[in-house]
């Protein structure tokens, strides 16, 4: 499975570097894949054919695991994939594989303290791996500090490596002549669209050069990591509150330390207004400041997330189908047509957040001389 | 909202923190400076070559321009020139022709004067001749009248006769 990957991004790509770490990649995976063994039958056979198992199904996909699981045999239980490493502060740096879970069904000692792995979180238990709750079912154990490279952050490494690949690989070909060749054509009006559609028009001419780093790289690691969610590799890391929260943190921060004196005016002691209406505003404009990039975060989120729900629950539509003939072509057909235009989506929410952003940036830096 | 409060991940959101930095880092310095500089400067590049064949161009107008002038110079002195030779032309010819009318007028006059003098001459020696024939008729005549003594007498008496005493 990885060496295909490994070969498949090959032929794309063909570059001698590329190659390289490519091929260690694939060791890595290749060596660690043949973990994942764990036949113990789960509480209802690993089967997933009702409702509320779907429902659980779903968003555990959603989530984020400290595995990277390919797919997992319901019948026997066992999974596909491989294991990642778990970093765990408490009272000391505990560093040890995620197969130490398996998956959750076992507890893992390290160094004389208990951990379980429950709903894709590390609690920390006794040696039976209890789990206690409160009147709302939520876990009372104490939770260690976890710093764990888990799926997401391994597709986060992956997506870097591959956007540093692919234009490093693109400011390398000017080096030969004035136009790229091969990959970098495709490259080239991307950057330019970004460019000339998204920071001129919302920066401005002179302004824009400094915050082009910044939005090309968001635009393109949302836009990847997007069409990434959509392989399935199963990953969902746009559709994850604490990946949009740092980018909207990002553009947030961004914002404000590059606004010029007009801005913060306009926010603290609003001209051309009467005293009492400036004392009033006060409040709503420092609110307006937050409001902005929680909408950029939430919209980001809550876009991909319903996307895979969406997706998810099409296909789980031959699951749950009284007659699996009539149900398996309407869901397939279905969730095509929502895959074309998750495919959109994929691009359009990139394109919206580096989008908004760069009109925050433009709001932040732009002359009011027209006051 | 307790759901996703419940599902942030501080480890996740530290590690997206970090390689986004780091990636920013890696990106602007080696893959968005070296690309945005280069196409700045191509675009610099084409910018310049448009405009310096639109100079071209013009340059170029300006020559014709300037060709189509002295074109239209040389032609207008070439007419001018043209103009001049023949207005020269009828000059010299009505010159010539009021020249040559003034020495015929002059040469018919002379003919006339030398004609009329030629008759007056004429006449006068016509006259002369008449006179000297009509004197050598009139002697005959006389020879021939007076050749008898009595004629001679009568032609004194009747000429005496004519004259009258005072």
């Amino acid at each position: 499975m990885h060496g295909n990957l490994g070969t498949e991004i090959l032929y794309v790509m063909q570059k001698r570097t590329v190659v390289k770490i490519l091929l260690i990649f694939t060791l890595v995976f290749t060596t660690t894949n043949l973990f994942a063994k764990a036949s113990e039958k789960g509480e209802n056979d690993g089967k997933v054919d009702t409702k509320s198992e779907i429902d659980a199904y779903i968003e555990h996909h959603l989530q984020d695991s400290h595995d990277f699981t390919l797919w997992s045999d319901g019948e026997t239980g066992s999974h596909v994939g491989f294991p990642l490493p778990v970093i765990l502060w408490d009272n000391g740096l505990k560093v040890f594989s995620s197969s130490k879970f398996h998956h959750g069904e076992t507890v893992a000692e390290v160094d004389g303290n208990f951990y379980k792995l429950y709903h894709g979180k590390i609690y920390k238990t006794d040696a039976e791996g209890t789990i206690n709750y409160d009147e709302d079912y939520h876990a009372t154990n104490a939770k260690p500090l976890d710093f764990s490279i888990t799926k997401n952050v391994v597709t986060i490494l992956l997506v870097s490596v591959l956007m540093l690949l692919m234009f490093g690989g693109l400011a390398k070909s000017y080096k030969k002549g004035a136009l790229p060749t091969g990959f970098g054509r495709v490259l080239e009006p991307l950057v330019i669209y970004v460019r000339d559609e998204i920071a001129i028009p919302n920066i401005g001419k002179e302004k824009h050069r400094k915050f082009m780093g910044f939005l090309l790289t968001v635009f393109f690691f949302i836009w990847l990591l997007n069409l990434l969610g959509m392989t399935p590799l199963g990953v969902n890391v746009t559709g994850n509150i604490a990946i949009t929260v740092c980018l909207a943190l990002f553009t947030y921060f961004i914002t404000q330390f590059s606004a010029n004196k007009e801005y913060w005016k306009h926010i603290f002691w609003m001209p051309g207004v009467p005293v009492i209406m400036k004392i009033v505003l006060m409040p709503i404009e420092i609110l307006g400041t937050l409001t902005k990039p929680f909408a950029l975060l939430i919209r980001l989120f809550a876009n991909i997330t319903a996307g895979h729900v969406v997706i998810m629950s099409l296909i789980a539509l031959i699951f749950t189908a009284q007659n699996i003939y009539v149900m398996t072509p309407v869901s397939l057909l279905l969730t095509i047509f929502i895959s074309v235009i998750e495919l959109l989506v994929a691009f359009l929410q990139a394109f919206i957040f580096t989008m908004l952003s760069a009109l925050f940036i433009g709001l932040a830096v732009q002359d009011h001389d027209h006051h | 909202m307790d759901k996703l409060i419940n599902d942030f991940s501080f480890g996740l959101f530290f590690w997206q923190a970090l390689i986004l930095l780091v990636l920013l880092f890696l990106l602007r310095k080696y893959a968005w400076k070296p690309i945005l500089d280069s196409l700045n400067n191509r675009e610099e590049g084409i910018k310049n070559a448009l405009e310096s064949a639109e100079e071209a161009k013009k340059e170029m107008q300006n020559l014709q321009a300037d060709n189509e002038r002295i074109f239209n110079e040389a032609r207008a002195e070439r007419d001018g020139m043209l103009k001049e030779a023949k207005q020269l032309k009828e000059n010299i010819i009505a010159d010539a022709k009021s020249d040559a009318q003034t020495e015929a007028d002059k040469i018919v006059a002379q003919a006339q004067a030398t004609i009329v003098s030629e008759k007056k001459a004429a006449i006068a020696e016509l006259k002369s001749q008449v006179a000297e024939l009509s004197i050598e008729i009139a002697e005959k005549v006389v020879r021939k009248e007076l050749d008898s003594k009595d004629k001679q007498l009568e032609l004194v008496e009747s000429m005496l006769g004519d004259v009258t005493l005072k």
